[in-house]
This record gives structure tokens, sequence and C-alpha cells, in this order.
């Protein structure tokens, strides 16, 4: 029998404000344990919490960018459990009453868009965090009461590839967005997801499982490729599949079971009566969404409508925002549209993966990359030249005519020297002339040579081509 | 004997350059030293007197504050073992405020633990006394607060009102005690019981002293996200007006709940109010029956949350010999809770639980619902709405202590101010057959204090028991 997977995803985005959800510590990631607290993260008896604004602003942006319902009114629920770097004994979470409810994310598969409907996405104070070593297990509160965003998908997606590119959509846009860094490894982007299996054609949900714990794009992939076999051999053994929480063990690359829905946990989730009900008003996001930049995906098309990009390219352009400014940005200054994307794909992303660098930390100006472009197409300096002021841009940071004229590379286009070299180099090599007589016409590549070596490559190759052509024929 | 008398009186004489504030900080501290083995009113008292060097209407006279408010560096217990040792690390708002107008504090007074209670009794450190009769309860959980004041063990105090933790211990003590609107004042650093029916209000031997403290405390915080950006009144200035021609609903219904000396009391109250010249109606607050039941849902409900944090991890009691984390939540827990906070806790656990939820915690919402409705619509007739605070007068230590239902019922008239989120005072209108005080409250529309001082103070020029407090 043929099985289809069932995933939905719930991801949660810790959100860039400078100051946590409810008081103004700092957010800052990686200061001393239990520096960046106060009585408020700290659960003092006779705090309360007071609501930062720009999580609020963060919410509609995404719900903005992914076209959900932006509720008018909604509201903070406590959700109740014990756990040492959980300070209040509850987590100040949304329930009945998110702020996004609908939307969609949409993902490229299969060489088309896809839409991944969600059913919500609410906002709430991240736990600290427990660290067991030795004898002791240690809290540290630094990143208790750090915003959060958790989006729930609909149970849509039927392959791990599709996880993974929901994933990398999210990322992008809220990169795209400037609410969350999206870095997975560093935990500033989690995941778990909910799979199970039925056979094909069925209708009906089968018994899920949740899965936690994975680190990277990837290993959710792994994850779920793990638990779709087990599920499927599962249920081919006669086995039935239990409602349980799995954790994914990196190294054995499988999923073990952690706790069964009978010892689940029992929230009593109610209402916040410490924070009033959240309205939202048409002014406040109508504010908001100036704010929200072109999207990813409506950038792509633009870049191809616009710039006559191939897809492929522009969806690299377009991957991270701060990377389609800076080729929008070299076009300030060239309109030769497609040489200029040419030169930040292969050359510029070259050198940054080389260097594991980002397009924002790097010394070479967009403006520049114009520039140079410019100066291949009026001929001033050869491709190959180019190369190697490229490299020198890129290190130092210079404009590339002052490295051109400090380093004396401007391209030779005097024909008249270019012939008086010519006429030496032929009447130094008989051997040569005589063999392109007899058919080698590939012995002109020799010639060039020559000449190149003589100029230090700086002869317009076209001309030498030309003229040597001319005059071996003679 | 400056330890007598009032804020107001106190305030003149320091003006007048009769008393310094060191002399009346002094003769507090004598009257506590002399009475309070016996009444137990506090759990701690500054023995130092720290002068506060802010010029402002308090003029350095002491206040005395329920031991469920921080005074940064001093201890805030809630009467509970699980805080014994537990040392306030900022200030509430509510003493921010007093210490902004020169005020200083001469110690923190016994309350039922963490406010659950109606006596006192339930306080880890032993019960508080009622100083007009020893061997009755002072009422609760503000108990300590309301003996201190009408032994003149405080010139005057802060308390807080979940159920009437203010107007009930104020009417058994035979003082002034007011719960103001929720979100008049700031919550910020008082320990929560029940965060939606939560305030602090004044314990005051007349009902000037009261108008004083709201003047200071009142006021919009941006540290509570419920407290009200409502102007803040002069309160004084409803002192000494005529009221004739107010407004009156008469509560009468609940008489036939009274025993006898609170209803005859209650009826020369109304005599009062008609010989200054106000209408006097019946009014009817049909959901108000309810009100005791709606209250033990709510109230439990987010006391369980609100004390959640309590677990010995971070500060506070933590139980020894535990054997693994779970161990160590549940010795500590049911080591360093007493048996009321535990019922309670159990009971607002039951409530909010995922079955239960529905049935309970959000049929109690609509009910508060209702309850409020009844006010909004009494409040379109009426200017303010009269009934007893309590039932009945004091009652005897440990009457009560086994029989919590019995106990929940002291608080039957107070509550339903609490649910509809209005303001209501108790002030002295009788004297038991017993020789106890008793308490007329007088409940207004939200935010409406203004109408509850023009009232209070009237009724008070006609009648008061300031003369027969227990001050000798
Ligand atoms: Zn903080």
């Amino acid at each position: 029998m043929e099985y289809e997977p069932v995933i939905g995803l719930e991801v949660h985005i810790q959100l860039l404000t400078k100051t946590k959800i409810f008081c103004s510590c700092s957010t800052d990631f990686g200061a001393s344990p239990n520096t960046h607290v106060c009585p408020v993260c700290l659960g003092m008896p006779g705090v309360l919490p007071v609501l930062n604004k720009q999580v609020v602003e963060y919410a509609i942006k995404l719900g903005v960018a992914l076209n959900c319902k932006i509720n008018r009114f909604s509201r903070f629920a406590r959700k109740n459990y014990f756990y040492p770097d959980l300070p209040k004994g509850y987590q100040i979470s949304q329930y009945e009453l998110p702020i996004l409810e609908g939307g969609f994310v949409e993902i490229y598969t299969d060489g088309e868009f896809k839409k991944i409907a969600l059913e919500r996405i609410h906002m709430e104070e991240d736990a600290g965090k427990t660290i067991h070593k030795g004898d002791g297990s240690y809290v540290d509160l630094n990143r208790a009461g750090v915003p959060l965003l958790e989006m729930v998908s609909m149970p849509v997606m039927h392959t791990p590839q599709e996880a993974g590119e929901y994933l990398r959509s999210i990322r992008k846009i809220v990169r795209y967005l400037g609410i969350c860094d999206g870095n997975m490894e560093e935990g500033s982007m989690r995941c778990d997801a909910n799979i199970s299996v039925r056979p094909k054609g069925e209708t009906k949900l089968g018994t899920k499982a949740e899965l936690k714990n994975m680190n990277s794009f990837k290993h959710v992939e792994k994850a779920l490729e793990y638990e779709i076999e087990r599920q499927i051999t599962a249920v081919e053994n006669g086995e039935k599949i239990v409602q349980e929480t799995r954790l994914w063990d990196e190294k054995a690359g499988i999923t073990k079971s952690m706790r069964s829905k009978e010892e689940a946990f029992e929230y009593r989730y109610f209402p916040d009566p410490d924070l009033v009900p959240l309205l939202i008003d048409d002014e406040w996001i109508e504010d908001v969404k100036k704010d929200v930049p072109e999207l990813p995906k409506e950038r792509l098309e633009r870049f191809m409508r616009d710039y006559s990009l191939k897809f492929d390219d522009a969806r690299i352009l377009t991957d991270e925002k701060q990377l389609a400014d800076f080729f929008e940005e070299a076009l300030s200054s060239s309109n030769n549209h497609k040489a200029v994307a040419n030169w930040i794909l292969s050359e510029l992303l070259g050198y940054l993966n080389k260097d594991n660098k980002s397009v924002t930390d790097i010394l070479i100006k967009p403006q520049d990359i114009g520039e140079l472009v410019g100066l291949i197409d009026s001929n001033t300096i050869s491709g190959k030249i180019a190369k190697a002021v490229f490299k020198d841009m890129y290190e130092t940071g210079k404009p590339p005519k002052k490295i051109i004229d400090e380093k004396g590379l401007v391209q030779i286009t005097d024909t008249k020297l270019i012939e008086d070299l010519a006429d030496k180099i032929i009447a130094s090599n008989p051997k040569a002339v005589s063999q392109y007589k007899a058919g080698k016409k590939n012995t002109i590549g020799f010639f060039v040579g020559q000449i190149m070596k003589e100029t230090k490559g700086k002869a317009n190759p076209k001309i030498v081509n030309e003229i040597l052509s001319k005059k071996l024929e003679e | 004997m400056l330890y007598k008398e009032t804020l107001h009186k106190l305030i003149e004489l320091t003006d007048k350059k009769e008393v310094t504030p060191k002399e009346i900080y002094d003769s507090l501290l004598k009257r506590i030293k002399q009475k309070d083995g016996k009444i137990n009113a506090y759990v701690s008292v500054f023995e130092e007197f720290a002068p506060n060097d802010k010029t402002g209407i308090l003029r350095n006279i002491p206040i005395t504050i329920k031991d469920n408010m921080h005074i940064k560096g001093k201890k805030t217990t809630c009467s509970s073992k699980i805080l014994e040792n537990y040392t306030a690390v900022f200030d509430a708002t509510v003493i921010e405020k007093l210490k902004s107008e020169g005020g200083v504090f001469i110690g923190k007074t016994n309350l039922d633990e963490f406010a659950m209670g109606s006596s006192t009794e339930t306080s880890y450190f032993g019960t508080t006394h009622n100083p007009w009769d020893l061997t009755k309860i002072p009422g609760g959980s503000s108990g300590g607060s309301a003996a201190a004041v009408a032994s003149g063990e405080a010139i005057c105090a802060l308390g807080s009102d979940t159920g009437g933790s203010i107007r009930q211990p104020a009417a058994l003590c035979g003082v002034v005690g007011l719960k103001p609107t929720y979100g008049r004042v700031s919550r910020y650093g008082l320990v929560a019981f029940a965060s939606s029916l939560d305030q602090i209000g004044p314990i005051t031997k007349d009902v000037e002293d009261a108008a004083i403290l709201m003047n200071i405390i009142s006021g919009k915080d941006p540290k509570d996200s419920t407290s009200a950006d409502v102007a803040v009144d002069d309160f004084t200035k409803y002192l000494n007006t005529d009221i004739s021609g107010m407004k009156i609903g008469v509560y009468d219904k609940v008489l036939q709940d009274c025993s006898s000396d609170v209803a005859k009391s209650m009826e020369e109250s109304v005599d009062i109010f008609k010989r200054l010249g106000c209408e006097l109606e019946s009014v009817d607050l049909p959901n108000s029956k309810y009100a005791v039941s709606d209250y033990y849902i709510i109230a439990p409900a987010e006391a369980s949350s609100n004390l959640e944090r309590y677990d010995g991890v971070k500060y506070g009691f933590r139980a020894d010999n535990y054997e693994n984390l779970k161990d160590m939540y549940i010795k500590t827990r049911s080591q360093g809770f007493g048996t009321e906070v535990k019922r309670r806790i159990m009971l607002g656990t039951y409530v909010l639980s995922s079955g239960y939820y529905d049935a309970y915690y959000l049929k109690a919402q609509k009910l508060r619902g209702l309850i409020k409705q009844d006010f909004d619509k009494a409040f379109e007739r009426f200017d303010v709405i009269i009934a007893p605070t309590t039932p009945t007068e004091a009652f005897g230590i440990g009457e009560k202590a086994n029989n919590p239902l019995q106990m929940y019922l002291s608080d039957i008239f107070t509550i339903p101010a609490s649910l509809a989120a209005i303001p209501a005072i108790s002030i002295p209108n009788g004297i038991s057959k017993n020789s106890l005080p008793l308490g007329l409250q007088i409940m207004a529309n939200v935010f409406r204090e203004d109408n509850i001082f023009k009232c209070a103070s009237a009724f008070e020029k006609e009648f008061n028991i300031i003369k027969n407090l227990p001050l000798d």
C-alpha cells in the first residue's frame, strides 16, 4: 500500500526587539548568566508585566507579510507549569484569541510556488535556560521574557522537503522584515513537527507524533524522513501508532519517545488578569505597513521582469534582502543588468562563500561593481583584468578606477602600437607563421599570448585578434 | 498620647510646630510595645525612626503597611512561612508615592496568609486579636492594619482588598476602610492574590484621613497595565459638603441574613441619611446572591496561578531532604503553605483544568458580568448604594476556623463590589449589644469615589465612634 505523510509545523521565532516582551531588560545574546534580569523577568513577588509595543508591531509586520487576519482584539493567557527556568510558574502566551489567524507561507517546490496555509501566529515570552552539568542543574534567566512569535501551520505538508522549504521561506521572510535573524543553530528559530501517515486517498488524519529537538533545516528533514519510515513500518506491521512526543537524536539519526499523551501536561490556560486585552486599530496597522518592505517573492518576480534575469539567478539575488539591495544599488551605476548580476553571482558570492561572510560586512561598494561593468563595456579594461581588479576591490574597498590608475591597467586600444607589436612578433617567429599558414589556425593563440605578455595583459583582446588575423592572412 | 490622633490632626500639629515627627514615631513605638504582645497586629516593627527629607503632605508622620506590599530592604512575608525571610528588592508604587510625599513607615502588619481569609487566623505568625475584645477576631485579611489603627498602634494604614479584606476588618474594628475602584491604585509591588480583584486602599480613624491617603496613592502607573488613566481628584474637597438630594439605593434584601444588631444599625443609618435630606429607596441586585460562589471560583483560579512562583527555586522557603526536583516542589509547597492557601490552590487548579474550565471558570466570568450589570443599572438611578459591611459583629477566635464555608460567608456583602470593580467604603455605623463595632458599606459607580467621600463624610458628622475606639 502507498502511504501519505501529513506534516504540520510549529515554528518559534525569536524577535529582534531591543528589550524583553514584558520588562525593559536587554535581549542581547551571550551575556554572563543572569545579568539581563530584573524583578519582573525573575518572577519576584508583586511584579507586573507591561507589554512591549514593538513586539506587537513585529507581529503585525509578519501578519501583513503572510496575509494573516490581524485580530483587532486579542489577549494574553497564562500557560501554567512548573520548571526551574520558568520563574513565575507560568508562561505568558496567547491561547483563545491570538493576534494573527490564517494566512499562508509560499514555498517553491517541484518547480512551482505552493501556498502552505497557517492556522495562527501568537506572541509569547521565552523561558530561561536550564543547563545540566556535573552534579547539578543551573538556570540562566537571561532568555526568560525574550519575545517569541509561535507560528502554527495547518497539517498540509506531505514531504520532508516541503517542510524544509517552508522553514527556509519563513527564514527568508522574517529576515526581510528584520524581525528575526532566522538562525536555527543558535535557536533564534525553533521548530517542532507534527507528523502522521495515512493510506494514500484517505482523508482522515492518522495518529500523530510530535517531533522536537531539531536544530537545523537539514535535521528537520532528516527527522521527518526517519519518522515517516518508522510510522509506515509500524503500520505495515500492524502496530498502533501512539500519540506521543519524540526527540530527534542527531547522533543516532533516530527519533526516541519522550512522553505519551497520558503524561501530557495540563497547562490550565486562562486569560492573564495582569494584562488588559490588546486592541489594534486600523491606524496602527497602516502605520506598521509602511515599514513592510517588498517581500522576496515579489522582488524575485520584479527582478525577472525588470532586469530580464533568469529565475534561478533572480532567486539567489533575492534570497537575502541585503543582497537584493546590494544588487539594485550596483545598478545605479550601470544599466547592464545581466553583467552586474553575473559579477555578483559568480565573483562576489564566490568570495563571500569562501570567507563565510555576508554582504553586509564587506568593503566593496555596490556602485563600484556597476562601475567595473561600465569599464569593461567601454573597453577600458578587459574582462580578465577586471577579475584582478575585482579581487582588489573586494580586498581593499577601493573603487575600480583608482585601482586601474594606480596599477596602470588601462586597456591598450591603440591599434598602431598593437600593429607594431604584431609585426615584431610575426617577424621573429617564422615557424609559427608557417604553421598557421599551413592551416593550424589555432596557432593564433600563441601570437595573442605573446602580445598580451608584452602588454602585461592590457591589450584589447578583440583588437589584438583582428590585427593578428589580418596580418597572418597577408 | 500622640498615637491616638488622626493623620490630619497630626499634620496640623506638626505644622504648628507643637509636635515633631520623631515624637509621634516614639509615641507609636511605645504604644506598640505596650499593646502588641496581646493584639499581635504587627509582623515587623521598624525600631529606628528614619527621617525622609522629601517635603510633602505627610510630613514624616509614620504610616503602617500591610505585610503584602513591598518596602525596599524590609521583609515582605505575606504572613506565610514560604516568604518568612523574603526581603523586598523594590518599593511598591504606593510606597514610592507615600515616600515622595514625605511618608515614613513604622512597621508591617499581620494578615491572613497571602490575604486569604476573613479573620487573620490563617497567618503563619499567629492570630491578630480584636482590640475591642481580645477573644474576637479583627476580621481579615487586613486584620493587622485594622487592629493597629483601632488600638492606636498605627496612625493610619494601608490594606489590600480582594473580596472585602479592607472593609470587613475595618467594620469589625470600628475604623474606616476604603476599597477604591479597581485600577484606581497601582498594584505594582502588592503581592498578588487574585489579580483581577486586588486593590490597595486606606484604613484610617476617620474619613478625612482616608481622603488624604487616597489623594497620594491614586493614579495611573506605567508599571501596572490594569491601572486606569483617570484623572485624580482632590478627594478632600468632597468632605463636609451638603448631601441633600443625593439618591441612595438601600440594598435591604440582605438584612434577613443579618444579626438583629446589624439590622438595627442599618435602619438607624437610613434615618440619618433621611435627616441629611437624601432620597432613599430600596434597590435589588438580583445576581449578587451568587457573589460568594462566583468569587470562590475566580479568586482561587487566579491565586493558584499567582502562587506558582513560590517553588523553592529562586527565593523563599525550600524544604530539606528532597530526592529530586518534583519532590523538592512537593515538599516545599506542602510545608511552606498553610491549609487555607492550599485549599484555594486546589480549588483554583480544579476549576482551570481542562474539562472543568467551561463549567466553572468561564461560567463564573459570565456571572461576574451579570453582577456588574446589576450595579450598572442601579447606578443609573442612584448616586450610591448602602448595605451593611458584614452580617454580624466580630466572631470569636477559633469559632469558624474549621468551617471554611461559614468563614467565606462573612464576606457575603463585600464581595459584590469586588466583583463589580466598584469603589466601596466601610464606616462605623453602630455598636452591638456586646459592645463591638459595626460597619456601613457605601458603594458608588466606578471612579465615583467623590460620591463615597461626600456621603461618608456627612454620615460621620452625624455618627462616629472615634471616641469609643480602644485607645486608652
Ligand atoms: Zn527583566
